[in-house]
C-alpha cells in the first residue's frame, strides 16, 4: 500500500556500545613500515631467525603488489606509513603466568566487553583466547585442553613450542603473495591463535577468540592458524570489537584452517568492528584473508559469519576442497547500515571427487548503505560429481541503500552441478503494519523479521552465540525506523 | 463503545471515505455490505491506523478516548484488532513467535509479566484447535504458503489469543470453504461478548446466517447510505444495491 520509506524511515542514531577506549600502559611503535620495523617487531617477539626470514620474504612480495580496487567499495587509500604495526600493554613481568598476573584494567576491558575471561566466570565449556591489540593476553582452559592433547595457545607461543607445526602449515593455505593484505599480514603479523586437535580427538569445547583494537593509529593483523588431524572435530568462534574513533583503522587478518582426512572443521564469527559514525566517520578498515583448505578426504569445513560492524569489509572466507567426498559449507549474515560498505561472500574450490559445498548468504542493507556478496565457485578437472548449491537473498530497509551480487561460476569439469537461487525484497509497510496492528513496537517487529530473514545462518552458530547474534542485529538495527 | 462522526479519509489525494457517522455498542455486532472498492477496507484500515490514508476531518472515539491521535501499536494495545482481508505473510518469522510476540506485547502494555514459552504453546494449540488449524501451522512462517481459506483462519486464531475491545474482521468469509466459514463463523461467535464490539464487512448474506447481527449497514461511494436490522442484508441479496440507486458493482 505505502512506500517503505514511511514506515522504515532513517536508519541513524545507533549507539556502538563497545566504542571505550582502555588507559592503559602500552609500548607502541612509531608509525611506519620497513624492513627495520619487521626485525624489531620480531626480535620483541623472540622470533627463530626462519620466522623473521619469513615475514622479510612476505615483506618484499607487498612491496611489488598494488592494492586491490576490485571490490565493489570505495574508500580513500590507506597510508600504510601512517599505521603503527606494533602495540602491546606494557608489562611488569615478561608474561602473565596466569590469569591473577593480567593487568586488572585490561581485565577490566574484557569484563565490559562482556567475555569471560576469568574461569568462574566463563560460559560454561568455552576456552577463550582474547587478543588485545597486538598481543594476546590470555588463554584460559588450558589444562583440560593439553588433557585431551589440543593445543590452542597464541600463534607467538606456537612460533616457539611448535616451530615444527607452524613451519609445516603456515602459508600453506594462504600464501605469502596471495594478495596485497596477506602479504601484508605475512609481513607485520603480531598476533593470533594457533590451534591443534590430535589425530581422532573431539575437541572437549568451543574454542574462541575475542579481538580488541585499543590503541589508536594501530593496525591489527592477527594471524590464525587452525590444524584438525584425520578424524578429528573442532568448533572455533571469534568475536571482534573495537573503540570509537574519527580515523579509519585498519584490520587485516589472515586465517588458515587446514581439515585432514575424516576431520571437521567449524569456524564461526561474530564480527562487530566500530562501523563509524552516522555520517560515515572513523569505522574499522577490515581486510580479512580466510581459507580453509579440505586437504584430507571426507573433511569438512564450514564458515558461518555474522558481519554487523566495520566501515569497510572486504572478505571472502573460502574452501579449498582438496580431498575426495570433502564438504565446503559457508553461511553468512552481513548487516550493513549509515554508510557501510560490505563487500563479501566465498570462494569455493572444488578439486576432489564428489565434492559438495552449500553457499547460503544473506545480505541486510540499511541506511545508505551497500551490500555486496561476491562468490566464486571453481571445478576443477579432476571433480567429478561435485556440486554446489548457493542461496544469496538480499533484504532491504528503506530505499536509500543497496545490494549487489556477484556470483561466478568456473567449470572445467562437466558432471559438476551448480544450483543458484537470489532473491531480494524488502521489509514491507504491510509486514510492518500487521506487526504494529498485533501490538509490536516498529523496532521489534523489524529485528524479528530480520531475525527470521537470518534464521538458516543463525542455526548454524554454537547456541549462546545464536542468541548473542540475534541481539547484535537488534542493536544494530536501533534507529532504523523513523 | 466505537464512536465515528463524519470521517473522512483519503489516500494520494484521493478521497475514499466521505463522511462516515457510525455509533457501535458493547456487545453489538455490526455487519457493512457493500459495493467492490465502497471503502469498506479503507475504513478497515483507518481504524486500525494504516498511515498509508490520511484522515483529512471527522473523529473515532473507543470507549471514549480519541483513536485518531494513537500510534497503529497503541491502539491494538488498547483492544483494536483487525483481521486483514488481504493477510500479508512474513517469511522466516514463525507464526508462533510472531503470536507470542504480540501477545507479550499487550501483556507488557497491561502491565503484566511476559508468558513464557511453554504455557504459551498450551494456549496457542488451545486456539489453533478452535479454528480447526493443525499446530504444526504455528511452527511455519506467518501466513507463509498459508491457503486462502488458512489464513483467514490464522485471522480469527489472532483475534481469539489478543482478546480485544473491537475486533474488525475484514471479508474474514471470502474464499472459504462450506466446513470453514462454519468454523470461522463459531470463533466469530466465540468471540461476541457483552464487552465487545464487532466490525465485520462481508459479501455475502449466507455468513450473517451464521453470525446474526445487530446491524448491518451498505457503505457506498464511501459514505454509510443505509441502515437496517439482519433483514436488510436479505433484502440486498435479492435486489442486489440497483435499488438504493448506486451501480450494482458487487454482482458483476
Ligand atoms: N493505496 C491505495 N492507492 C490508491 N487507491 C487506493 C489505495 N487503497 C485503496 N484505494 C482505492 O480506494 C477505493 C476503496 O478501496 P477499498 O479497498 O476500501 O474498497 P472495498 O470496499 O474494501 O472493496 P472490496 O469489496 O473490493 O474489498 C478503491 O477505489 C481503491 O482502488
Ligand atoms: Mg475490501
Amino acid at each position: 500500500m505505502a512506500t517503505t520509506d514511511n514506515e522504515v524511515k532513517e536508519l541513524i542514531k545507533r549507539e556502538y556500545e563497545h566504542g571505550f577506549v582502555t588507559e592503559i600502559e602500552s609500548e607502541t611503535f612509531e608509525p611506519g613500515l620497513n624492513e627495520d620495523v619487521i626485525a624489531r617487531l620480531s626480535a620483541i617477539k623472540k622470533e627463530p631467525e626462519w620466522m623473521l626470514e619469513w615475514r622479510l620474504k612476505a615483506y618484499r612480495r607487498w612491496l611489488e603488489m598494488d592494492e586491490p580496487d576490485w571490490a565493489h567499495v570505495g574508500y580513500p587509500k590507506v597510508d600504510y606509513n601512517s599505521i603503527s604495526y606494533y602495540s602491546a600493554p606494557k608489562r611488569k613481568e615478561d608474561m602473565p603466568q596466569s590469569l591473577d598476573e593480567v593487568d586488572p584494567e585490561l581485565l577490566k576491558t574484557y569484563e565490559k566487553l562482556g567475555i569471560p575471561l576469568h574461569e568462574r566466570e566463563k560460559l560454561a565449556g568455552v576456552a577463550v583466547d582474547a587478543v588485545f591489540d597486538s598481543v594476546s593476553v590470555a588463554t584460559t582452559f588450558k589444562e583440560p585442553l593439553a588433557k585431551a592433547g589440543v593445543i590452542f595457545c597464541s600463534i607467538s607461543e606456537a612460533v616457539h613450542d611448535y616451530p615444527e607445526l607452524v613451519k609445516k602449515y603456515l602459508g600453506t593455505v594462504v600464501p605469502q603473495g596471495d594478495n596485497f593484505f596477506a602479504a601484508l599480514n605475512s609481513a607485520v603479523f603480531s598476533d593470533g591463535t594457533f590451534v591443534y586437535i590430535p589425530k581422532g580427538v573431539r575437541c572437549p569445547m568451543e574454542l574462541s577468540t575475542y579481538f580488541r583494537i585499543n590503541a589508536a593509529n594501530t593496525g591489527q593483523f592477527e594471524r590464525t592458524l587452525i590444524i584438525a588431524e584425520e578424524g578429528s572435530y573442532v568448533s572455533y568462534l571469534e568475536g571482534c570489537t573495537a573503540p570509537m574513533r574519527d580515523e579509519n583503522q585498519l584490520h587485516a587478518a589472515v586465517v588458515e584452517l587446514v581439515a585432514l582426512d575424516d576431520a571437521q572443521i567449524k569456524y564461526s564469527t561474530v564480527q562487530n568492528w566500530y562501523p563509524g559514525d552516522e555520517e560515515g566517520k572513523g569505522g574499522i578498515y577490515n581486510f580479512v584473508t580466510k581459507r580453509g583448505a579440505c586437504i584430507g578426504k571426507n573433511s569438512k569445513i564450514s564458515w558461518t559469519q555474522v558481519e554487523t560492524g566495520s566501515a569497510v569489509t572486504w572478505k571472502y572466507p573460502s574452501c579449498v576442497l582438496r580431498g575426495d567426498n570433502s564438504v565446503g559449507e559457508f553461511y553468512s549474515v552481513a548487516l550493513t547500515h549509515n554508510f557501510q560498505q560490505a563487500d563479501t561472500g566465498t570462494k569455493m574450490i572444488h578439486l576432489g571427487k564428489n565434492t559438495t559445498s552449500t553457499i547460503i548468504s544473506k545480505g541486510i542493507s540499511a541506511g545508505k548503505s551497500s551490500n555486496a556478496y561476491r562468490g566464486l565457485v571453481k571445478f576443477g578437472p579432476g571433480a567429478e560429481g561435485a556440486r554446489n548449491f548457493t542461496q544469496c537473498d538480499s533484504l532491504l530497509i528503506g530505499d536509500r541503500c543497496g545490494a549487489h551480487t556477484f556470483p561466478y561460476i568456473e567449470s572445467k569439469n562437466k558432471s559438476a552441478i551448480v544450483e543458484h537461487e537470489a532473491t531480494t525484497s524488502k521489509v514491507s509497510d504491510e509486514q510492518m503494519f500487521l506487526c504494529r496492528q498485533r501490538g509490536i513496537d516498529p523496532e521489534q517487529a523489524v529485528s524479528m523479521i530480520v531475525n527470521g530473514f537470518c534464521k538458516e545462518v543463525f542455526k548454524e552458530l554454537p547456541m549462546e552465540f545464536a542468541v548473542e547474534a540475534g541481539k547484535l542485529l537488534e542493536v544494530s538495527l536501533e534507529g532504523s525506523v523513523g | 463503545m466505537l464512536s465515528i462522526k463524519n470521517l473522512h479519509a483519503s489516500v494520494e489525494d484521493k478521497e475514499i471515505l466521505k463522511g462516515i457517522n457510525l455509533e457501535i455498542k458493547p456487545g453489538e455486532v455490526h455487519a457493512i455490505m457493500g459495493p467492490n472498492g465502497s471503502g469498506k477496507s479503507t475504513l478497515s484500515q483507518v481504524l486500525a491506523g494504516n498511515e498509508a490514508f490520511e484522515v483529512t476531518s471527522g473523529e473515532v472515539t473507543l470507549n471514549g478516548e480519541n483513536l485518531l491521535d494513537q500510534e497503529t501499536e497503541e491502539r491494538a494495545r488498547n483492544g483494536v484488532f483487525l483481521a486483514f482481508q488481504y493477510p500479508v505473510e512474513i517469511p522466516g518469522v514463525s507464526n508462533l513467535q510472531f503470536l507470542r510476540t504480540a501477545v507479550n506485547a499487550m501483556r507488557k502494555h497491561k502491565g503484566e509479566e511476559d508468558m513464557n514459552a511453554a504455557e504459551f504453546m498450551k494456549l496457542a494449540k488451545e486456539v489453533s484447535k478452535q479454528v480447526d488449524l493443525d499446530p504444526a501451522f504455528l511452527k511455519r512462517g506467518v501466513n507463509e504458503g498459508f491457503s486462502g481459506g488458512e489464513k483467514k483462519r490464522n485471522e480469527i486464531m489472532q483475534a481469539l489469543l489478543l482478546q480485544p475491545k473491537l475486533a474488525i474482521l475484514d471479508e474474514t468469509d471470502s474464499g472459504l470453504d462450506i466446513d470453514a466459514l462454519k468454523v470461522v463463523s463459531d470463533g466469530v461467535n466465540a468471540l461476541r461478548s457483552e464487552d465487545r464490539a464487532i466490525l465485520m464487512v462481508t459479501h455475502y448474506q449466507r455468513l450473517l446466517n451464521h453470525i446474526v447481527p445487530d446491524y448491518v449497514h451498505v457503505l457506498a461511494g464511501g459514505r454509510i447510505i443505509k441502515s437496517g436490522g439482519r433483514e436488510l442484508a436479505l433484502e440486498l441479496e435479492e435486489k442486489g444495491y440497483g435499488w438504493l440507486g448506486i451501480k450494482d458493482e458487487a454482482s458483476n
